[in-house]
């Protein structure tokens, strides 16, 4: 017998040491089961959404198998579903918003938190998280009736004078397409990476700034130089979860990325996201074939996000515990 | 003073410039959103807005009553089910976890919350939907409640967490069981984190529009009962905004503005209570 078990633990309040019918008696044992069933039920409906995911889309897999990546073909009247067009605008739009807002975003957050001072930058703080929490539908609303207008009209034409012989540039200008989706998401997904990045940047240690600051560098040179790369892991992370949001985003980009499944380099013509065909054609799939192609679209999406929100919440997790100044 | 040493300077402060350019162009984009529809939106806000029904495509006038009491009604299911299940979730993870389990329910909230809304809406789909053969306001709620349930689960541990130990110890000592403990001691300590946190997830909610589209789907009238299609906000408003009439723009914008102001309302509630800090302190 081991030695553990013949001397008894000193006695602690609450501790495991009190005899189970004591705990059941006191209504402890009836709390602890009560509440581990309803956090058993959080790890069942994730079980649950991954199994009905592959469940209806095994017809769409078993006809199309790894091809259904590959191909660019969706003609729900042909049974034909490939998607290669929904994939790339996802990642399209995507990388257009990120190439927009993480500068913006970034600097936004250096400027809270090495400048302001502590009352402004809680000040501004509060503002910009209500903005994450504006609905998407009310983006999708500004979105169609005052960024697309903008976008037809002078911006880009524009753009395609300026910078014509890109073939990112080229095309006629309707306003919506991808340009108009990396824009509204570039505008959706600002605040996530302010928040975030503004809290890796306070997290940085105050002695860190001194050094370089002491060692004659100027205020720049001490947040670009020390503060940003001691910081670098939060940073990232925060772009990553933002990435994570415009790839699922839905509503904004259903309403002014043209739906149109193909593929175009330029920024101007019209697009197709997986959101943004699962919200538009699932209501209306004909055929099984149709709804359990758009279903495996969907399980292409949800591996896409988890496996970006995972890299997402390490990196974060990573700097938040090395961090000092921040509780 | 030599040139580099003018030139460092002058990157400094160009450096600088240019963040506090960026800070001002996010947060100018609040006050965009927010004029933008008090603007467009104001001039259409009337009573009928409140009180009537959709007028059919084309006529103008009318409101959207039923997308309010429709909204009202998923969102009351959501909570319903969500809040209970998130909350007791949260308990379990800040009082009686051991160190495996809840890393699971952890990573398993977290992986639910980072979950697309709109993928939520085809599982739900599959869920009930297909069983029941037609589009409910039910079917909308439990969509919805699967948004609120990692949000409240995490939210209720956190601020659970939060509570300083001697205080659980000191109702221990008194006498008091585990469970007397968390509910009587610890729970109320936390309340208002912890209800803030809730109301900011109820709020989430209340504006998603994705999982609604094949739940909950649209209604033109009132809906008659629970396992009916049902009309709500968001999805009234994408209805109305993507559709060619001019006078359901118009409204588009009005729903669009009655939106906004409840998230800012509730956002801005909620946050200044938290900032008042722990209720234990005061």
């Amino acid at each position: 017998m081991p030695v553990e078990t013949a001397v008894p633990a000193p006695e602690q309040p609450g501790s495991a040491s009190r005899s189970f019918l004591n705990r059941l008696r006191s209504g402890d044992e009836v709390a602890h089961f009560t509440t581990l069933m309803f956090a058993t039920a959080v790890i069942l409906i994730v079980v649950l959404l991954v199994v009905e995911l592959y469940r209806n889309s095994a017809e769409s897999q078993s006809k199309f198998g790894w091809a259904f990546l590959s191909s660019s073909k969706w003609d729900p009247v042909a049974g034909a579903f490939g998607a290669l067009p929904f994939i790339y605008g996802t990642v399209f739009t995507s990388a257009v918003a990120l190439l927009i807002s993480v500068p913006l975003g970034l600097g936004a957050a250096i400027f809270l938190s090495e400048l302001a001072p502590p009352r402004v930058s809680d000040a501004l703080i509060f503002v910009i998280e209500l903005l994450a929490a504006v609905p998407s539908v009310i983006y999708g609303l500004l979105g169609i009736f005052v960024l697309v207008p903008l976008l037809r009209d002078p911006i880009e034409p524009f753009l395609a004078r300026t910078f014509g012989f890109l073939p990112l540039f080229q095309g006629p200008a309707y306003g919506v397409g991808f340009l108009a989706a990396g824009l509204i998401l570039a505008i959706m997904v600002v605040p996530f990476i302010i928040s975030l990045s503004r809290e890796s940047l306070l997290a940085v240690p105050r002695e860190q700034r001194e050094a370089a600051l002491a060692l004659g560098a100027t205020r720049w040179e001490a947040t670009w130089q020390v503060v940003v790369p001691y910081a670098r892991l939060g940073v990232i992370g925060s772009v990553f979860l933002a990435l994570a949001r415009a790839l699922g985003e839905t509503m904004a980009v259903t309403m002014v990325i043209g739906n149109a499944p193909q593929i175009s380099f330029s920024l101007f013509a019209s697009g197709y996201s997986i959101a943004a065909i699962v919200a538009s054609e699932f209501t209306e799939a004909t055929t099984n074939l149709h709804s359990s192609a758009l279903i495996e679209l969907g399980l292409v999406l949800f591996f896409l996000t988890i496996i970006i929100n995972g890299l997402a919440r390490l990196l974060v997790l990573s700097t938040q515990r090395r961090g000092t100044t921040n509780p | 003073m030599t040139l580099r040493y003018r030139t460092r300077k002058l990157t400094n402060a160009l450096m600088f410039s240019f963040t506090g350019m960026c800070a001002l162009v996010s947060v100018s984009v609040l006050f965009f959103i927010l004029g933008y529809l008090v603007w467009n939106g104001g001039k259409s806000l009337n009573p009928d807005f409140f009180t009537q029904l959709p007028k059919p495509p084309g006529e103008a006038g009318g409101g959207m009553a039923n997308a309010l009491v429709g909204s009202a009604e998923i969102v009351l299911i959501a909570t319903m089910i969500g809040l209970p299940v998130g909350f007791l979730g949260g308990v379990y993870l800040a009082e009686f976890g051991g160190t495996m389990f809840p890393f699971l329910v952890r990573y398993a909230a977290d992986l639910l919350n980072g979950v697309p809304s709109i993928i939520l809406g085809m599982f739900t789909y599959s869920l009930i939907v297909v069983p029941m053969h037609h589009f409910s306001a039910l079917a909308g709620g439990v969509a919805l409640s699967v948004i609120l349930i990692p949000t409240t689960v995490r939210a209720t541990e956190q601020f659970l967490r939060a509570v300083p130990q001697p205080l659980r110890e000191g109702a221990l000592a008194l006498g008091a069981s585990k469970w007397r403990a968390v509910s009587s001691v610890v729970v109320p300590a936390a309340l208002r984190g912890v209800a803030t946190g809730m109301i900011l997830g109820i709020a989430r909610i209340a504006g998603e529009t994705a999982p609604l589209l094949f739940t909950s789907f649209n209604n033109r009238y009132w809906s008659t009962g629970l396992n009916q299609p049902v009309a709500s906000m968001p999805v009234m408003i994408f209805t109305y905004a993507i559709a060619p009439y001019a006078d359901w723009h118009r409204q588009a914008w009005a729903g669009g503005l009655v939106l906004l102001l409840f998230m800012l309302g509730t956002n801005i509630c909620a946050r200044l209570v938290l900032s008042r800090g722990p209720s234990w302190r005061n």
